[in-house]
């Protein structure tokens, strides 16, 4: 099914922070193009917590890359926040990235050889805030993900929980308004994947950050208020669930 | 941010110490070789300057035969002293006139004998030549005119023979005569061919002619021009003159030679100057080679932490922001590798400068030079690397393993 105006029902708030408009994706050119994305149509609002499915191949990754801005759209309208992202250069979709977003990876992703700290405090050190401040941000936000103690350990110290943890630590730090997670719990066994969800759960709760995360976990979808399918480059599926709200 | 930045690639540097020391060597030697090459090259040059202005100023010698090839023997008559007088009385701007024969002869005192070169000439000899006595007293004009024996000693004939001993009033022998020591020259140390200028004995020009030569030949006229006369001038009208007195007919060459010594030292330094930017240049090159290597290492670097730019992408930072990291590292790199150049230049410039007898000559610009191209360096070789690091794709680069 393909759902061209989602009607979002028990969010805290009905402003649109995404709106996807016919977007398509196409990578290469004549006989070899490959079209990942067929026309998106798809609004995510403030505070919503969206889990997006599909196989591999399905385009959810391209649609996870258009949306955290590290790529553009062949075609079609993107919005974040009411600006249209589509026509931005690589330095202004990196200054959106900055300001507004955070990224979870499945593999974490951090500095190795540097501290907890220092990963999490990288994000503020592009925004050129004082070290002080810094400092404090960064501690603030290990301690929310539960790292409290743990900051001047490395990677390699640290279970891969914790490496998750620092890794979701340091995409909040700066306090965006979206959260984006490429499948966060793909490396973790179950008790870690469950702890990871219930951080998820609560930072856009109690934190009011929108959330997309991509898996291909239903367990782990069924965290989420919302569940898109994707299928084909299409939008195949578009669910509101009650269990994410247990 | 900058100086987050600098920290943030002096941790990255040490964090491959081995690598980064060998990336830095490269400059290093090359920095290290430019300073020593152009310190060692102006310390010569100031040498040569020295010894020339300390043989005399505007001085000129004028010696008989041809300008000849190596090996080759001159035919060419001596002088006589009438030629030196010509020279004084006929020709303006000249200041003192000497001329000198010279053989060497075994001087003996007591037990010690010792062989050296004795010069018998005029008391214009000292002017000529910049000397000036330590003790004692030059020839009075009856001992010059009646060839009386009186010597005047240099520091190490002095010291061959009398050691410590006091040396005014004692007599030495000089073949088959005995002379008197009136004075002692002032020492003036080895040249840079290493010809040692105090290995001398100065007797009146008549004694040398009658009691040792036996004959009345001069090998050497020296001529000092007045300060600010034109030593070119001065030298012309020699050679026209010397040419009418000993009869050469306009086609036939000169049978003597005039050296202006300014214009030896001229070429001299030239030649010096020469030498020192073609060791300069050479050395230089080491340090573009140097250059290269930072490039090769900046290179490996980026696709080492390829992964760790996409980080930095994704969280947001900005193209320039990841070229500034990777060109500040390759420039911190090839500065530190100046700076320790820098050092090395200075202990082995002053070694070599020991070595080669040379003068050290502090030459800060140079220095300054050296430093400000290795820094330059670190620019020009790393922005090719840094522009790459900052031009990656996020999603490519977060996807390499």
């Amino acid at each position: 099914m393909k759902t061209g105006n989602p009607e979002p029902a028990n969010h805290p708030s009905e402003s649109p922070l995404i709106v996807f408009k016919g977007v398509t994706k196409v990578y290469g050119e004549g006989q070899g193009a490959v079209e990942a994305l067929r026309g998106i149509d798809l609004i995510i609002n403030e505070g919503e917590f969206l889990a997006v499915m599909g196989p591999s191949g399905s385009g959810k990754s391209t649609f996870l890359n258009i949306l955290g801005c590290l790529d553009s759209p062949t075609a079609g309208s993107y919005r974040f926040k009411g600006v249209e992202v589509s026509g931005l250069t690589r330095n202004q979709r990196a200054l959106l990235r900055r300001h507004y977003q955070g990224f979870v990876f499945q593999g974490f992703n951090l500095l190795n050889r540097t501290t907890a700290l220092e990963n999490v405090e990288l994000p503020l050190v592009y925004r050129g805030a004082p070290t002080g401040e810094r400092r404090a941000r960064a501690l603030q936000a290990l301690e929310t993900v539960g790292l409290g103690g743990w900051e001047t350990h490395t990677p390699g110290e640290l279970s891969g929980g914790q490496q998750q943890r620092v890794a979701i630590a340091r995409a909040i730090v700066t306090g965006p308004a979206m959260l984006l997670a490429d499948e966060p719990t793909g490396n973790l066994d179950t008790a870690r994947s469950r702890e990871i969800m219930e951080l998820l759960i609560d930072l856009n709760r109690r934190g009011g950050i929108t959330i997309v995360m991509i898996t291909h976990e239903r367990d782990m979808a069924a965290y989420a208020r919302r569940t898109v399918l994707f299928m084909d480059g299409l939008v195949d599926s578009d669910e509101h669930n009650g269990r994410g709200t247990r | 941010m900058i100086g987050n930045t600098i920290l943030l690639a002096i941790r990255e540097i040490r964090r491959n110490m081995m690598r980064s020391f060998l990336t830095m060597l490269g400059i290093v030697i090359g920095v290290g070789a430019v300073i020593t090459m152009v310190t060692i090259g102006g310390g010569a040059t100031v040498q040569i300057t020295n010894q020339i202005a300390g043989l005399g100023s505007n001085l000129l010698m004028v010696t008989p035969g041809k300008r000849l090839g190596p090996g080759q023997a001159s035919t060419a008559p001596l002088f006589k002293a009438k030629d030196a007088e010509a020279i004084a009385a006929e020709i303006r701007s000249v200041a003192a006139v000497a001329p000198a024969a010279s053989r060497s002869v075994m001087a003996v005192y007591g037990n010690a004998n010792w062989t050296t070169v004795v010069t018998g000439t005029r008391n214009e000899y000292f002017q000529v030549r910049n000397l000036s006595l330590e003790a004692g007293r030059p020839f009075t004009d009856s001992e010059l005119r009646a060839g009386a024996a009186v010597c005047i000693l240099g520091e190490t004939v002095r010291r061959r023979l009398f050691g410590s001993q006091d040396v005014l009033g004692s007599t030495i022998r000089l073949e088959k005569i005995t002379c008197e020591v009136i004075g002692l020259l002032e020492s003036k140390g080895q040249t840079s061919m290493g010809t040692d200028q105090d290995d001398v004995v100065v007797i009146p020009l008549r004694t040398f002619q009658r009691r040792i030569a036996g004959n009345q030949d001069i090998g050497l006229i020296m001529v000092s021009a007045r300060e600010n006369a034109s030593t070119e001038r001065v030298r012309q009208e020699i050679e026209r003159l010397m040419r009418e007195r000993r009869h050469v007919s306009p086609s036939e060459d000169d049978n003597f030679n005039v050296m202006d010594m300014k214009e030896i030292a001229k070429t001299l330094t030239g030649t010096t100057r020469v030498l020192t930017a073609l060791l300069g240049s050479v050395a230089a090159v080491s340090l573009l080679v140097g250059g290269i290597g930072i490039m090769n290492i900046m290179l490996v670097s980026v696709t080492e932490r390829t992964r760790e730019i996409g980080i930095r992408l994704a969280i947001g930072a900005l193209e320039r922001e990841v070229l500034l990291q990777f060109l500040v590292e390759a420039v911190v790199l090839s500065s530190l590798g100046g700076l320790a150049g820098m050092a090395l230049a200075l202990g082995s410039s002053v070694w070599l400068a020991g070595v080669l007898r040379v003068p050290f000559v502090f030459n800060a610009g140079i220095v300054a030079v050296a430093f400000f191209f290795s820094a330059a360096i670190g620019v020009i070789f790393g922005y090719f690397p840094a522009l790459k690091a900052a031009r990656l794709d996020p999603i490519e680069a977060l996807r390499h393993e």
